[in-house]
């Protein structure tokens, strides 16, 4: 530490690195513990497990599309899941099961395991700090997950088992307004009601941890602009969060409002989203004066920005990957912030675009088009700096590489597909069809699952000090590759065949009939991604206890969190580090200097010459 | 095997591509050609943004199985093009996309003023029917034969459930409203979608060309029988219209008694 010079050295960082070595018992080291580490881990195994619990209900869909009504195999005979309907699933099941498929993959998957498990680990490693600005907030924010997994299950059985949240993961009223609209309406959509904010809780506490982070505890010379990708779409994420998340939780509390006198034994309720003279179910006439499209507004207004909270981690994960597989620097560094930064700005002007069909004043449809069609821009221009940094680089041909590449050639599709949908004319066939089902499992799983496939087997060294194997990472890539897309891509084509969505039985109209054989092929690729996963998961836990062991820097990358062992200690640093250079100098004339085509972020500059420090 | 990953990346899209050839012989593409002239400009503009869409795709995927393609023949030992970018490249990049997008923006606002802004309405379009969703089917009232529809129920009024009689040829207008929760208006042949909310009365208009018989289902969830909204917009000339409304009217006003003095004045 010698070399720091005062002003650098601000906060403090050079003196305590010893407080790892105290004792912890099992229980403050592994379940409540502090370090962002452990709990960057506990978010990635609970995600890992949401993962597939999500898929399984999309398998149980994808099932009912492709034979309709007819006995499912296993979990209708083996846990008599529908005994009363002989193995059969049920209209209203169905509507739990694309509820809930997509109420766990957002909630309690892509959205924590980006932010909660990258988030958390990536941060204080990647920014050279030893844990995150609160780590008892940071404690908080993945136990509060818990009590939410605990209500999205209840919902599933407060009903008797085949009655859960009926409603969409949008919940439009009246439909999630009045328990009388549907048999999952009841106490079933209270407790989702109240998952959903928990989970709002989480990430609300995980924003505020970050950007603090980010903002104040940066290592000596850290500045921004020599920040990875993954801290700037952090960064951006966490404002994005901040920013729009109390808007989803106000609605949320003004839905249960709403419910008040179904949840408590009371007749007093708001009426917030309720017109008068509603007949739902021959119930009496609802007395009122709301507007369902107010949940609308306010619900898109939220849940726009997080589709952006579900993809830019992952986009600035995958550029750090990208430069560090192709040996070079990411192309355009800053144009690649300023987009990211477009995005989420553009990102909270654009929510109407998901009500298009609504009713809403056509003047402001037509804002929301132009806006929606500028947000392709900054995408655009990601792509193309990605190609870029491919360009001419020294290919690394392993998992992370492929899955990375996955990433951006489904993001274009993803991307692509949305220009339809942003053009309001064009839009107003496509909505609420297939169309939209395939559009956006192409950015969230095909862009950002695949860039979380990458991120595991990139970072994994650095979380437990071996490696996955990558023989067994690239079958799965190509299995997961080839499933996703016999799966998604012809889902453009049922959507425009007109098929629309969240239907348990579109055969019952002749302008659909002839799809079923699509929709077979389309099940059985999605069975074949489905079992795919287990050799993801079976190679993430095998590796945990017999992957090979690996240093500290096994990829040769640049970032901080290279430096520190392989698990980093608590404290995670040997000693604080001091930043001299960007993080992507990958194949740089000072790296060549010194042999190397990488050269750490520490390396400081010597009479212009770099001077390799030795650990 | 580098080879094989990069050619992989040239091979999905290309069968993509295949599959979006093949799949309006196959049934996986519109359901028949649009039967109203909205329908028609949709369809055009539908296509216009796919010629643009395909080429950006096919060139943006193939570059990138080309740039994979570089790294996996690449000399062993031979070093990575260091680059931080290009000014130029992303100043291209940025504007030429940006006047696409505008230019794809600004194409559609006409065809969506006329689909949506009331006062754009075509002039002779005459409200014909209101359209009443509930759970789970589509409740249809015509005015009384020779009166205006109203917002209100008179009486008079025609009912039906889950057939709707237009006109062909001529543009019309429905009251689009729902009962319960929300539903949406759908007509895939016609191109026609429009959400029916709570609290609200949405016109609606559309020309349907051709006699014949159009699907109309819901579109947005509104329960466990979402999918069972099934019903059918009959599309005949004006004469089998008033036709089919005088029947609807006799059989509505049938009480066993009323055509017995009926048909005593006739005689």
């Amino acid at each position: 530490m010698a070399t720091v010079s005062p002003a650098l050295d601000a906060h403090g960082h050079a003196d305590d690195h010893s407080h790892g070595h105290h004792e912890q018992s099992f229980i403050s080291k592994y379940v409540f513990s502090l370090d962002h580490k452990i709990i960057g881990i506990q978010f990635l195994m609970t995600t890992l497990i949401m993962l597939m619990v999500g898929g399984a209900l999309a398998l149980a869909v994808r099932w009912q599309l492709a034979f309709p009504w007819e006995n499912m195999p296993v979990v209708g005979q083996l846990f008599g899941l529908f005994r009363n309907e002989g193995g059969q699933i049920s209209p209203e099941f169905y509507t739990m099961l694309f509820t809930m498929h997509a109420s766990v993959m957002i909630f309690l998957v892509i959205i924590p395991i980006l932010a909660g498990a990258f988030g958390n680990f990536l941060i204080p490693l990647q920014i050279g700090t030893d844990d995150m600005a609160f780590p008892a907030l940071n404690m908080l924010s993945y136990w509060f997950m818990w009590p939410a997994i605990v209500c999205f299950g209840c919902s599933f059985f407060v009903a008797g088992g085949t009655a859960g949240p009926g409603n969409g993961w949008t919940s439009y009223p009246l439909l999630s307004d009045l328990p009388q609209a549907a048999p999952g309406s009841g106490a079933s959509q209270t407790f989702w009601l109240l998952g959903l904010t928990l989970v709002g809780v989480s990430s609300m506490m995980g924003s505020v941890n970050y950007l603090t982070t980010i903002i104040n505890m940066r290592a000596p010379g850290m500045t921004l602009f020599r920040m990875p990708l993954t801290i700037w779409s952090m960064f951006i994420t966490a404002i994005l969060q901040a920013f729009a998340l109390p808007v989803l939780t106000a609605a949320g509390f003004m839905l249960l409002f709403d419910r008040l006198n179904s949840i408590l034994p009371t007749d007093i309720h708001s009426v917030f989203f309720i017109p008068a003279n509603i007949i739902v179910n021959n119930a009496a006439p609802t007395v009122g004066g709301g507007q369902p499209l107010l949940w609308q507004h306010l619900f898109w207004f939220y849940s726009h920005p997080a589709v952006y909270i579900m993809l830019l981690p992952a986009m600035g994960m995958v550029s750090d990957m990208l430069a560090c597989m192709s040996r070079k620097p990411v192309f355009g560094y800053k144009p690649m912030v300023y987009s990211m930064a477009a995005i989420a700005g553009l990102g909270f002007i654009v929510w109407g675009h998901h009500m298009f069909t609504s009713g809403m004043n056509p003047a402001l449809g037509m804002t929301f088009m132009t806006s929606t069609m500028m947000i392709a821009l900054p995408s655009a221009i990601k792509v193309f700096n990605w190609i870029g940094t491919i360009w001419g680089g020294d290919l690394q041909f392993n998992g992370v590489m492929l899955n990375c590449s996955g990433f951006v050639a489904m993001f274009i599709v993803g991307g692509l597909s949305g220009i339809f949908m942003a053009a309001v004319p064009v839009d107003i066939y496509f909505h609420d069809t297939y169309f939209i089902v395939a559009h956006f499992h192409y950015v969230l799983f095909g862009s950002t699952l695949f860039g979380v496939f990458a991120a595991i087997q990139f970072w994994f060294p650095k979380m437990f000090g071996r490696e996955m194997n990558d023989t067994v990472q690239k079958w799965h890539f190509a299995l997961s590759f080839i499933g996703f897309n016999c799966t998604f891509f012809p889902m453009h084509l049922l959507g425009m065949a007109g098929m629309p969505r969240r239907y348990a039985d579109p055969y019952l109209h002749g302008y659909l009939e002839h799809l079923l054989p699509m929709n077979r092929f389309i099940t059985l690729f999605a069975i074949l991604m489905g079992v795919a996963q287990f050799l993801l998961l079976g190679n993430f836990f095998y590796s945990i206890f017999r992957g090979k062991k690996v240093g500290r820097n096994p990829w040769n990358a640049n970032g901080l969190e290279w430096t520190a062992p392989s698990p980093p200690g608590h404290g995670n640093f040997d000693i604080a580090p001091v930043v001299y250079r960007g993080p992507y100098e990958y194949s740089s004339p000072d790296a060549e200097a010194i042999g190397q085509d990488y050269i750490l972020q520490t390396v400081p500059h010597v009479k212009g010459v770099a001077k390799f420090p030795h650990h | 095997m580098k080879k094989f990953w990069a050619l992989f990346f040239f091979f999905w899209p290309t069968v993509a591509i295949i599959a979006c050839l093949i799949a309006p012989s196959r049934g996986w593409w519109f359901p028949g050609a649009p039967m109203s002239r909205t329908g028609i400009q949709i369809d055009g503009l539908f296509y216009l943004i796919l010629i643009i869409v395909t080429i950006t795709f096919v060139a943006t995927q193939y570059v990138l199985g080309y740039a994979l393609w570089m790294g996996a023949t690449k000399d062993p030992g031979s070093k990575a093009f260091f680059s931080h970018g290009s000014h130029k490249l992303e100043i291209v990049w940025t504007i030429v996309p940006s006047f696409i997008l505008v230019f794809i923006s600004l194409s559609q606002l006409d065809v969506l003023a006329e689909i949506r802004v009331i006062s754009k309405f075509p002039e002779k379009a005459t409200k014909v029917a209101e359209v009443t969703a509930r759970q789970f089917e589509w409740r249809i009232r015509y005015p009384k034969p020779g009166s205006e529809l109203t917002t209100e129920e008179n009486p008079g009024d025609l009912y039906y459930v889950n057939e709707l009689h237009v006109p062909t040829g001529k543009p019309v207008i429905i009251n689009l409203r729902t009962q319960d929760v929300q539903h949406a208006f759908f007509s895939p042949q016609l191109r026609v979608k429009q959400d029916a909310v709570p609290g609200l009365v949405i016109p609606v208009w559309f020309d349907v060309l051709e006699v014949g018989t159009y699907d109309l289902v819901c579109a947005e969830l509104c329960g466990w029988g979402h999918y069972k909204m099934k019903a059918r917009i009959v599309a005949q000339s004006q004469s089998s219209v008033d036709k089919y409304l005088k029947q609807l009217e006799a059989e509505q006003n049938e009480d066993g008694t009323k055509s017995e003095t009926a048909k005593s004045a006739d005689e």
